[in-house]
């Protein structure tokens, strides 16, 4: 995990705990927590390293999963565990 | 080579592939199954600008050739040229979202490095404007090194640009045949290279997108979606009884009218009881469902088409995984309920085996159309038509029971075996969740017609049959005067061989005997029981009044409710362990599901007798 100093906010936290609709790049993701068929899947759909994303949606009936995060002009809905996996520096 | 020439549409999930395939060869497709997939295989002819014609392939959409799901593999074998029994095409014609250039264009770079004759469909370009987008195809055709062409599928545009373009394309290919690859880039290079692309395709770009950000904040609201989708769903279930009943009672007099023709047309004798007795009281039995069906499948087509069958995946999704599945499995399971093999089909998107596996052997469970015939008549004939709580009327509460008692015990049973036979690690849920978009009639009309289409193939094949030999059963030999009709016959011998097993659960002995020709269909059940009480009572009016008489006057309470338990378990389609089969490569599956599901309908459907009997109903 390294910070970048040029335009973040120097703020380093899981993707999982981001608030909803703030604006975050992806600076690592721990594949290994993640099945081999699934990170496949997410790295497909733009969910890697490097990637800009934020949380759209988040839960229903008070529960915090699925979670909706949208990647370019893409919504695409994941589990927690997914984002749990991914280290964002929020901007 | 002489086979047909042959294009392939291809391009990410929610290009609109399926909108342009259709604006291309119109009703002139063919739907098919790929030989030992159940991926279905979408084919129509394209009539180029020269008259002469190339066939159209609809690939499944897919997000890389690093296949994860069943019909994404066939994406991914077919365009390699390694599908067994079909060439690869000579024209790929990829599908991009306009909307989503850069995400889209991860996979476009993969396909166009194959080095075979490419066009671009750059669809749904307005929708792009829409949110704010102006793209430049020429800057992006010379990124891309291919020809580009922008259309918007829904709306017709661009399609003779991109036939023209397609034929120019395939005149490349006939004079030279080989592929040209070119260099293999890995995915980081690709999505650098397709933020690019997108960068320079993109002359003026604005965020907004109200329209679609504001519906997801209320249709995806924590609280006010799981509401909003248990409204919808209930207004489905209520339109499919409501607005189907004066359809299904038109297609009922004419069945009746049919009858009526038949009486005073053919003389009285073997050959008319035949046409009535048989032909036209069993099948008239089951096609006056098709209205039903069309209506389930209307909303079902309706919301995959506007995008919010996904919502209602990311909202189910929660309630999915405390069984061990995944929003994912909602689609089917929804499909399931105008009929499961539609639904079990709907299950190749799922790409951890052990939850499609579980997902098929609980798709079965879901209250197909096939079994409305039978409920519909039962509850007609058994359960008084009275109000309770005041609008809720007490026919309706039965058969919402019977539908939440499929799901109750889909739910159970999923639990169970994801602990047992389909053990695994928790499924992930991965789904993009597509902009929303107006659908277009026609789109929905050529979906409706072909779901009509296999209902009334069936009806008019393996219920025609079924009814046919089972009436030649009842009829043969023919009784002498004083003997009952149903004693005397084959089928009543059969019937009282096998009551032995079904009197401790209640069932009589015509029950007993709608069992056997209903393993070809559940609606069969129907129309066998309608044969039977015609044949048996020389009734000539074969209409389903006649038969709600006969039920009603025949069977006990315990016994009517013991058949509709029955019936939310049984697994009688042949079709559906057709398909289980061909999807699970091998009868173990099949086998598993017939006897777990049989189990299940014996030990309810004898329950629901012992337990209404005890109380005296």
């Amino acid at each position: 995990m390294q910070l970048r100093l040029r335009s973040g906010s120097g703020l380093i936290m899981k993707l999982d705990a981001l608030e909803r609709g703030r604006r975050a790049t992806i600076t690592s993701v721990d594949w290994d927590a993640i099945a081999p068929d699934e990170g496949k899947r997410l790295r497909a759909l733009g969910l890697d390293e490097g990637a800009r994303t934020a949380i759209a949606h988040r839960g229903v009936f008070g529960g915090r999963d699925p979670i909706a995060v949208m990647v370019g002009r893409m919504t695409i809905a994941i589990r927690r565990v997914h984002a749990a996996a991914m280290v964002v520096e929020p901007a | 080579m002489n086979a047909p020439r042959k294009a392939a549409l291809v391009g990410n999930p929610n290009a609109g592939k399926s909108a342009l395939f259709n604006a291309l060869t119109g009703a002139r497709q063919k739907i098919a199954n790929y030989p030992g997939v159940t991926v279905e295989r979408k084919a129509g002819r394209l009539v180029l600008g020269s008259g002469e014609e190339i066939e159209l392939i609809d690939l499944p959409g897919s997000y890389s050739f690093d296949a994860t799901s069943p019909d994404e593999e066939v994406t991914r074998a077919l365009v390699h040229g390694e599908f067994q029994g079909e060439s690869a095409p000579d024209v790929m014609v990829l599908v991009l979202d306009a909307a989503n250039l850069e995400q889209h264009l991860v996979f476009a770079q993969e396909v166009i490095e194959l080095g075979r004759p490419t066009v671009v469909a750059l669809n749904m370009v307005d929708l792009a404007q829409r949110d704010g987008l102006t793209l430049d195809p020429d800057a992006l055709s010379q990124a891309l090194g291919v020809p580009v062409v922008p259309t918007v599928a829904v709306r017709r545009k661009g399609l003779a640009e991109l036939t023209a373009a397609i034929a120019s394309a395939e005149a490349d290919a006939m004079a030279d045949d080989m592929a040209h690859p070119r260099p293999h880039l890995t995915l980081p290079e690709r999505r650098l290279a397709a933020r690019n692309i997108a960068k320079a395709a993109i002359l003026s770009q604005s965020t907004t997108r109200r329209l679609h950000a504001g519906l997801d904040r209320i249709l995806l609201h924590p609280w006010l979606g799981p509401p909003i989708l248990f409204a919808l769903l209930f207004v489905i279930f209520q339109a499919v009884f409501a607005w189907a009943t004066p359809f299904a009672d038109g297609l009922e007099a004419l069945a009746g009218l049919l009858a009526g023709l038949v009486n005073t047309a053919v003389p009285a004798g073997i050959f008319r009881d035949f046409l009535t007795e048989g032909v036209i009281a069993g099948v008239g039995g089951v096609v006056v469902f098709l209205p039903q069906i069309v209506i389930l499948f209307a909303f079902i087509l309706m919301m995959e088409a506007t995008g919010y069958m996904a919502r209602a995946a990311f909202i189910m999704d929660r309630m999915m995984a405390s069984v061990g599945l995944s929003g994912r499995s909602f689609i089917p399971l929804l499909s399931s309920f105008a009929c499961a093999i539609p639904g079990i089909m709907a299950t190749r998107s799922i790409a951890d085996p052990k939850d499609r596996l579980t997902t098929i052997l609980i798709a079965p469970l879901m209250t197909c159309s096939a079994r409305l015939p039978v409920y519909g008549v039962v509850i007609a004939a058994v359960i008084p038509n009275i109000k309770v709580w005041g609008a809720i009327g007490l026919q309706g509460l039965v058969l919402f029971a019977l539908y939440v008692a499929g799901i109750v015990g889909a739910m159970v049973v999923a639990l169970v075996l994801r602990r047992s036979v389909t053990a695994g690690r928790a499924s992930g849920f991965i789904m993009e969740l597509p902009r929303y978009q107006l659908p277009r009639l026609r789109d929905l009309a050529i979906g409706l017609w072909q779901r009509a289409w296999v209902f009334l193939r069936r009806a008019g094949t393996i219920i025609f049959a079924a009814t046919v030999v089972l009436w030649v059963l009842l009829t043969f030999p023919q009784a002498e005067p004083g003997e009952s009709q149903l004693d005397v016959s084959v089928a009543g011998k059969i019937a009282t061989a096998m009551h032995v097993a079904f009197e401790p659960i209640g069932f009589n002995r015509e029950m007993t005997l709608a069992l056997v020709p209903a393993m070809a269909a559940r609606e069969v059940a129907v129309a066998s029981l309608a044969t039977t009480y015609a044949v048996d009572t020389e009734d000539e009016a074969q209409t389903e009044q006649a038969l709600r008489e006969q039920i009603a006057s025949r069977w006990s309470l315990p016994t009517a409710l013991a058949f509709l338990a029955w019936f939310v378990f049984a697994p009688q389609c042949l079709s559906t362990i057709a398909v289980a089969r061909r999807e699970t490569n091998g009868w173990k599956w099949p086998v598993f599901m017939l006897a777990y599901l049989f189990a299940l309908a014996y030990v309810f459907a004898g329950i629901t007798f012992w337990a209404a009997t005890a109380l005296g109903l």
